[in-house]
């Protein structure tokens, strides 16, 4: 510190910094030491190029979506809806496919869809008053109808666009030593979100707005910043972004189906929970959703490569995100 | 009766009292002792270790060090539940009430008499007993009113029915009057005085040098958790007590400077808000430090969020150098050149688990940000200048503010606005809650700011800081501005007069 300052209160402070920094390093430390374990115990399947593209692709619209959910929970809010999104968005831009509009135009106006409704759930909640939660239940619930009622009361059950395999491809391969990796188009698109809105959380007044309005909404009002309409944007960047990754799994299945997504919007939470997020708002990171999801993903497939059973993975999958927050709050305990 | 008899075995003792907490002593081997049928005044600066000492005894923390003795025997007490089990309760400044239950059910929560063992509650004996404790304390509210229904003077009688229905001999207050008015606080001296009378042992937390006379037996000073002195009331002089509290002569509470006054910055004029604000007009000049004096409920806090655009205004007009700036909403005002400094400084002035950086910077954002986002460089200039110049008191600028004293959290929510260039400052209890040393740093730095040209608007419920710092005084009454007056010769009885009365000495003997 090159700046003066007149009275130092650093005593006792090294305690608190360990307990700190120990929080943001932990689910980094964590995601290692699985990665560790695994490679350990089943270095032949799981430390393959091929493994690993695998889960990061598979893992990149929950990825996606978290950077959006990350954001609103930090505001404090909360948005339920994003599961049914991945739906709605697929199959509205799957029929638009269908009907001959081009696949980028499709593309476009599925995330449009996500959008908007984000957009719609941000204004349900600012200027009905109503709670994220209830906002966005009723959200997730409409939009899930809303998908099935456009695909004949979900009969459909794929609305097919087999044009469209572009965004779950490789966009191109990369030559390591004598490893070939592939890029995978979700993979690029997923690390262009992470690092944009990295940058926008920590160095831009749409980030800085985010926190405040999380710690201290009344602070944050009478600091000049409006907060109605910042809630408006967060939420329809969420729902943007769950629109995008509509469109990721729209393209694996190459077509939009009504029941995509069904309880992904809690694995999303959950992902941003491990990554330090907190409901109370104000706290949480971008990378920490990133490695939070990814942490969820490896679970998924080191519990798949050791033989352990679904049923089983559920569970475990229950326990971490308990064990999460309960090291949060004792560490915030520590650090008072 | 029992008279107080400092050479008796004391009802308690504290002997050597050590806590940390991390690496900061917050208590070094503190003595303490009470009589029976004493009250003991426990003052403090923020960070002195009051509620420490006394989180100790309620059993809220637990001693590192040192030895409790009740009746001269020693005792251990490691829960909440311990203490009340001895006989020590405590009313803490943040009431402890479950606002949905009756007040009944509050006083008997987790004890409530029952009919049959297992679990359902005896309500016509409940009510009975609770009626006695609230007639005992001279409260008249019903054991079946609902207690989100009643008033912060209630609330607290309430707390202390609460405390007594344990019948505890030693009853701890925290700062019981700071959110009373001067007839609540009298009719608590009266409650206070009766139960010492009845031998209860009253230990006294408090800020306000000025009513320990009314209420003590006996006072000690601690300073940076040690114990610095024990005084009886006759030594306890205002100034003994702050010179004791603040380690030092605090000479000048408040340094006004000399300030150049020049034309009108802000002019209100016919302002209406509601039933709570009615046609109020005043100008506020450059360079000038405007005190706005009345009592609770008078208009002073509407005046001010209606000013930076908070409420809703019916009739009337504000300009800031001439540009009409009605009812412009925060974001606008703070362009405009406004800034408010809010009296409830957590739940409103800081957002408290965000760095002091980020707090400071907030409003500034649209003035330091570009095409890609906010300037680091201009931030943290902007920031350590302001930490500089407050003398703000953090490890670095990206401590978080929930860390720093009272005192210093105050300094950052007025350095947003110092950050932010704001040219009128609207204040509302500006040294609420901050200890003495940091008081006058804060009332040192709306000077300098008034003497570099700046328009102060402050409201404050303490007198003494009105005429330190005002050049011109608004009293407010119900809502009316009742007295435009400047500064010099005004005393305190003609601003309390016009303040509770409405009208002036003159007038109201005509």
């Amino acid at each position: 510190m090159s700046e003066p300052f007149p009275t130092l209160t650093a005593t006792g402070a090294a305690e608190q910094r360990f307990w700190r920094v120990l929080k943001v390093v932990l689910p980094y430390a964590g995601l290692a030491v699985l990665i560790g374990i695994l490679s350990a115990l089943r270095y032949e399947t799981f430390l393959t190029v091929d493994n690993f593209t695998i889960v990061i692709k598979r893992s990149s619209y929950v990825i996606i979506t978290a950077v959006g959910m990350t954001m609103v929970i930090v505001s404090g809010g909360i948005d339920l809806s994003v599961g049914s999104l991945f739906a709605f968005s697929g199959v509205v831009a799957a029929l638009a496919v269908q009907a001959g509009v081009p696949v980028p135009v499709a593309i476009g106006v599925g995330i449009a869809t996500g959008a908007s409704c984000g957009l719609l759930s941000g204004l349900l909640i600012t200027l009905l008053r109503l709670p994220p939660f209830i906002a966005t239940l009723g959200m997730m619930w409409a939009v899930r109808g809303l998908g099935e009622a456009i695909t004949h009361g979900g009969q459909t059950q794929v609305v097919h666009a087999p044009a469209w395999k572009w965004p779950y491809s490789d966009l191109t391969t990369v030559q390591l030593g004598n490893l070939v990796v592939p890029i995978p188009v979700p993979v690029v698109l997923m690390v262009v979100i992470v690092l944009v809105f990295s940058y926008i959380m920590r160095r831009t007044r749409l980030g800085r707005y985010t926190y405040a309005i999380g710690s201290n909404v009344e602070a944050a009002r009478l600091s000049g910043v409006r907060i109605f309409r910042h809630q408006v944007i967060l939420y329809t960047i969420c729902g943007a972004l769950a629109g995008l990754s509509g469109m990721i799994l729209a393209a694996k299945l190459s077509g939009g189906a009504p029941t995509e997504g069904v309880g992904e919007e809690l694995t999303v939470i959950a992902a941003v929970v491990i990554g330090g997020g907190s409901f109370s708002g104000g706290v949480g990171t971008v990378g920490g959703c990133v490695i939070g999801a990814l942490l969820m993903s490896f679970l998924a497939n080191g519990c798949n490569l050791l033989g352990i059973p679904q049923e089983w993975q559920k569970v475990i999958a229950g326990a971490i995100v308990v064990l999460a927050v309960a090291f949060d709050q004792w560490t915030n305990r520590r650090t008072r | 009766m029992v008279a107080v008899d400092v050479h008796s075995t004391p009802v308690l003792e504290m002997r050597g009292i050590s806590k940390r907490f991390g690496g900061v002593q917050a208590l070094d081997r503190v003595d303490f002792d009470l009589q029976a049928g004493e009250v003991h005044i426990v003052v403090g600066e923020n960070g002195a270790g009051k509620s420490t000492l006394m989180k100790i005894l309620a059993g809220a923390h637990r001693a590192d060090a040192g030895q409790i003795l009740l009746d001269g025997r020693s005792v251990h007490i490691e829960l909440p539940s311990d203490a009340l089990r001895l006989g020590i309760a405590t009313v803490y400044q943040e009431f402890a009430l479950a606002p949905a239950l009756t007040v009944a059910e509050n006083i008997f929560l987790a004890h409530e008499p029952l009919r049959v063992r297992p679990g359902i509650i005896d309500y016509r004996t409940m009510n009975a007993r609770a009626a006695e404790l609230l007639e005992r304390l001279n409260c008249a509210v019903l054991p079946t009113a609902v207690v989100s229904t009643l008033g912060t003077a209630q609330m607290q009688l309430v707390e202390i029915a609460k405390a007594l229905a344990f019948r505890s001999r030693i009853l701890i207050l925290d700062e019981p009057t700071a959110a009373l008015s001067e007839g609540e606080i009298e009719h608590l001296f009266n409650v206070i005085r009766q139960l010492r009378a009845e031998g209860v042992s009253i230990v006294y937390i408090s800020h306000r040098l000025e009513e320990f006379a009314h209420i003590g037996d006996r006072i000690t000073v601690l300073r940076n958790g040690r114990k610095v002195e024990t005084l009886s009331m006759t030594e306890a002089t205002i100034g003994r007590l702050v010179r004791s509290m603040a380690g030092r002569d605090v000479k000048e509470l408040f340094p006004k400077q000399p300030a150049t006054i020049g034309g009108p910055v802000l002019r209100v004029q016919g302002l209406t808000v509601g039933k709570r604000l009615l046609d109020v007009s005043f100008d506020l000049r450059a360079g000038e430090i405007l005190g706005v004096a009345g009592l609770v409920g008078s208009g002073r806090t509407t005046l001010c969020r209606a000013l930076f655009g908070l409420e809703s205004i019916d009739r009337g007009r504000v300009w800031l150098d001439g540009r009409d700036v009605t009812g412009l909403r925060p974001t606008r005002a703070i362009e405009a050149g406004l800034g408010f400094v809010p009296e409830d400084r957590k739940g409103q002035g800081l957002a408290l688990n965000l760095t002091l950086r980020h707090n400071v910077a907030l409003p500034s954002l649209p003035r330091i940000s570009g095409r890609f986002g906010v300037h680091r460089a201009a931030e943290r200039a902007l920031v350590h200048e302001q930490v500089r110049r407050m003398k703000i008191a953090a490890a670095s600028i990206e401590q978080r503010t929930s860390e720093l004293s009272g005192g210093n959290q105050q300094k950052v929510v007025l350095a947003k606005w110092f950050a932010a260039n704001s040219r009128v400052m609207i204040l509302d209890e500006p040294a609420r809650g901050v200890d003495v040393g940091s008081k006058a740093e804060i009332f040192r730095i709306i000077s300098e700011s008034a003497a570099e040209g700046r328009a102060v608007l402050m409201v404050s419920s303490y007198l003494p800081e009105i005429l330190g710092m005002a050049d011109r005084v608004l009293v407010l009454y119900r809502g009316r501005l009742v007295g435009d007056l400047p500064a010099e010769g005004l005393t305190q009885e003609r601003i309390i007069h016009l303040a509770s009365v409405g009208s002036d000495v003159e007038a109201s003997v005509a």
